[in-house]
C-alpha cells in the first residue's frame, strides 16, 4: 500500500490531466457516485458532521492495527471530495494520519470546498478523521 | 433577446453604474442571481461613502462645529429621505439600526418584552426568516408564552383561515413577513394587517425583502412596525430601518442605552430623549444612513413601478424556461412573487447545483436560506434561488438555463 504521501501525488498526478474545470468536476462526481454508500444503519446521528449545506457521515474503524474510514454525504461533490480523503486517509496507521499534512487539496485547486465558510462539513470532516485517528490510535496503545 | 421582452429603462446603461458587474467570477462574466441575500450597489451610493468620508466626516448631534453640523444634517436628511420613500407621517417615526435583524429585536425587547405575559400569544408564519423567529420565540420561552405559528399552503401561500383563529386568541403581537425571502411570496399584507387590526393586535412586518422591490406605504398599510434592511435595496451593508407608527416609540424605552439618547444623565436618575434619537445610543452609522439616502434617490430615479415590471419580466421568462427542464420541482407557486424562484432538481442537491453553477461565474443561493422550519415543511433538505434585481437581464436568464441544464448533466 502507497504511503499517504504518495497517494497525494498519484492524485496531484491525475488532476494535473485536466485543463477544463468541467473534466475536473466530472472526475470529482464521478468518484462520488462511485464510492461505495454507506450502510443506512451506519448513517446514525453520532456519525454526522454537519455543514450548513451537505451533510457527511464518518464511520472510523480500527482493523489489522490500522484505522479505516467510510463516509459519505447527501451531495454528491462532497461525496467526491470525501472519496478522495479516504483514498488517501483510510488504511494507514493513526499517527500517519494525524500528521498528514494534506496538500494535495491546495494543488488540485479545491481548497475552498474545505474551507470552514464552504457550509459543506468537509473541513469539519478531515478535522473529525484526525480526531478518530487519535482517539483510536490511543486505544491501540494501551 | 425574446420578443415582446422590452425593458422600461436602458438596463445596459444601469448595469454600468455598478461596477462590479464587470468582474469575472472563474474566467466568466459575473451573472449575479442572490439578490435577496444582497445586492450590488451603484456608484452613487458607492460615491456617497467616499464623498462622507472624504469632505464632512465628523461626529454628530453634539459638536457646534461646522463638519458636525454639516454630517448631522446628512445624517438627518438620510432619515428624512427614508421617511418619505416608505410614506411615513414623520421623520421622527423612523429609528436607524444595524438591519432587519437588529429592528425586529428592537422590537421584541422595547415593545413586547414589557408588554407579554404567562400564558399569552404571540403569532408568527410558518415562512418567517430565522431573524423573525428567534427574538419572538426567546421571549416566549423567558415568559412562558405560546409561539403559534400560521401554517404554509402547498403553494407556498399562508392560511389566512388559520391566520385568522389564531388572531382571534388576542396575541400580543403578530410579526410576519411581507415577502417570503426563500418562495418570493408576496403577503396579502393589507388585508392581513386589517384582520390583525380588527383584533387589536400589534402588527410587525418583515419588508426586508419587499422594499427593494414595491412601493411601500406604511401609512397606507397601517402596521404599527415595518422594518427592513439598507443593503438588500442597493444601499451599504449595517445600515436598517425600524419604522414606529405615531407615538409608539414614546411609549418604549430603550433596549441599548448609551451616549446621545439623553437629555439629562445623573447618577440616580436618567432622562431620555424622545422620538427616534432614543433608540440610537452611541456613535450611529453615519456614512450607512447617508449611503441609504443615496440608494433611496438611486431606486427612487429609475422608479419603484418600473423596477417592479423589470423583475416581473425576468421572473416569468426565467420561470417559463425552467419549467420545461426535466424533474424541477418549484418550491413555492404563488402568484404574488416578488421576484425570487426557488427550486429542487429531482435526483442533484442544491449544493451541487450551486457550486457547478459557480464555476460558469454565475451566483445563486442554495441551502435553506434561514428558513428551517419552512424547508422541513416542503421536505426538501435546501433550495436553489435565483432572486433578480434591477440589474439583471433576459441574456443573463438563458445563461443561467444553459449553466443549469450543463451542471444536471454533468451530476445525473
Amino acid at each position: 500500500m502507497n504511503t499517504i504521501a504518495a497517494t497525494e501525488q498519484e492524485i496531484v498526478e491525475e488532476f494535473e490531466m485536466f485543463d477544463q474545470w468541467d473534466d475536473k468536476y466530472q472526475y470529482i462526481i464521478d468518484m462520488g457516485k462511485t464510492l461505495k454508500s454507506l450502510d443506512e444503519s451506519l448513517k446514525t446521528d453520532d456519525r454526522i458532521i454537519k455543514g450548513c449545506q451537505s451533510k457527511v457521515w464518518l464511520h472510523s474503524y480500527v482493523k489489522d492495527g490500522k484505522v479505516f474510514f467510510e463516509a459519505d454525504s447527501d451531495a454528491i461533490i462532497t461525496k467526491g471530495i470525501v472519496a478522495l480523503m479516504i483514498r488517501v486517509l483510510s488504511g494507514h496507521d493513526a499517527d500517519e494520519i494525524v500528521k498528514a499534512p494534506l496538500n494535495f487539496i491546495e494543488q488540485i485547486g479545491l481548497k475552498s470546498h474545505l474551507s470552514p465558510t464552504r457550509a459543506n462539513g468537509l473541513a469539519a470532516m478531515v478535522k473529525q478523521m484526525k480526531l478518530d485517528a487519535l482517539a483510536l490510535g490511543a486505544t491501540l496503545k494501551s | 433577446m425574446e420578443a415582446g421582452v422590452k425593458s422600461l429603462f436602458d438596463v445596459q446603461k444601469l448595469r454600468a453604474e455598478f461596477p462590479i458587474l464587470s468582474v469575472t467570477v472563474h474566467g466568466k462574466p459575473l451573472v449575479y442571481f442572490d439578490n435577496g441575500a444582497t445586492t450590488q450597489k451603484p456608484r452613487a451610493v458607492i460615491n456617497s461613502l467616499v464623498e462622507y468620508y472624504t469632505a464632512c466626516n465628523a461626529n454628530i448631534h453634539r459638536g457646534v462645529h461646522s463638519l458636525s453640523q454639516e454630517a448631522s444634517a446628512a445624517y438627518e436628511q438620510a432619515r428624512e429621505s427614508v421617511a418619505e420613500f416608505i410614506g411615513a407621517s414623520s421623520a421622527q417615526e423612523i429609528v436607524f439600526t444595524r438591519g432587519t435583524t437588529e429592528s425586529i429585536n428592537l422590537v421584541a425587547h422595547s415593545f413586547l418584552s414589557p408588554r407579554l405575559r404567562e400564558g399569552d400569544t404571540v403569532v408568527i408564519t410558518g415562512m418567517e426568516h430565522h431573524s423573525n423567529i428567534l427574538p419572538w420565540q426567546v421571549l416566549c420561552e423567558k415568559f412562558r408564552a405560546q409561539l403559534n405559528v400560521v401554517q404554509v399552503l402547498d403553494d407556498g401561500t399562508l392560511d389566512l383561515k388559520h391566520l385568522n383563529s389564531l388572531l382571534e386568541q388576542r396575541p400580543k403581537m403578530l410579526a410576519i413577513t411581507h415577502v417570503s425571502n426563500t418562495l418570493g411570496t408576496i403577503n396579502p399584507i393589507e388585508a392581513i394587517v386589517r384582520m390583525a387590526k380588527a383584533c387589536d393586535v400589534p402588527v410587525l412586518v418583515d419588508g426586508a425583502q419587499a422594499v427593494p422591490h414595491m412601493q411601500i406605504n406604511v401609512r397606507a398599510l397601517d402596521c404599527d412596525f415595518y422594518v427592513f434592511s439598507g443593503h438588500k435595496m442597493y444601499g451599504p451593508t449595517g445600515i436598517g430601518v425600524l419604522y414606529a407608527k405615531g407615538d409608539l416609540l414614546n411609549e418604549m424605552t430603550p433596549y441599548q442605552t448609551g451616549g446621545g439618547i439623553i437629555k439629562t444623565v445623573a447618577f440616580d436618575h436618567t432622562e431620555y430623549v424622545n422620538g427616534a434619537l432614543k433608540f440610537e445610543a452611541g456613535t450611529p452609522n453615519i456614512e450607512g444612513a447617508i449611503g441609504l439616502g443615496a440608494a433611496i434617490k438611486f431606486v427612487t430615479e429609475v422608479g419603484m413601478e418600473a423596477i417592479s415590471q423589470h423583475e416581473m419580466k425576468l421572473h416569468t421568462y426565467a420561470r417559463t424556461l425552467l419549467k420545461s427542464i426535466d424533474g424541477i420541482r418549484f418550491i413555492g407557486e404563488a402568484n404574488d412573487n416578488a421576484g425570487v424562484i426557488s427550486f429542487v432538481v429531482e435526483g442533484t442537491h442544491p449544493f451541487d447545483i450551486g457550486t457547478i453553477l459557480d464555476q460558469q461565474g454565475i451566483a445563486v443561493r442554495t441551502g435553506h436560506h434561514c428558513t428551517q422550519p419552512l424547508m422541513e415543511r416542503f421536505n426538501v433538505p435546501g433550495t436553489v434561488r435565483v432572486s433578480f434585481g434591477v440589474y439583471n437581464t433576459i441574456e443573463e436568464v438563458d445563461v443561467l438555463i444553459a449553466a443549469l441544464k450543463k451542471a444536471i448533466k454533468m451530476l445525473k
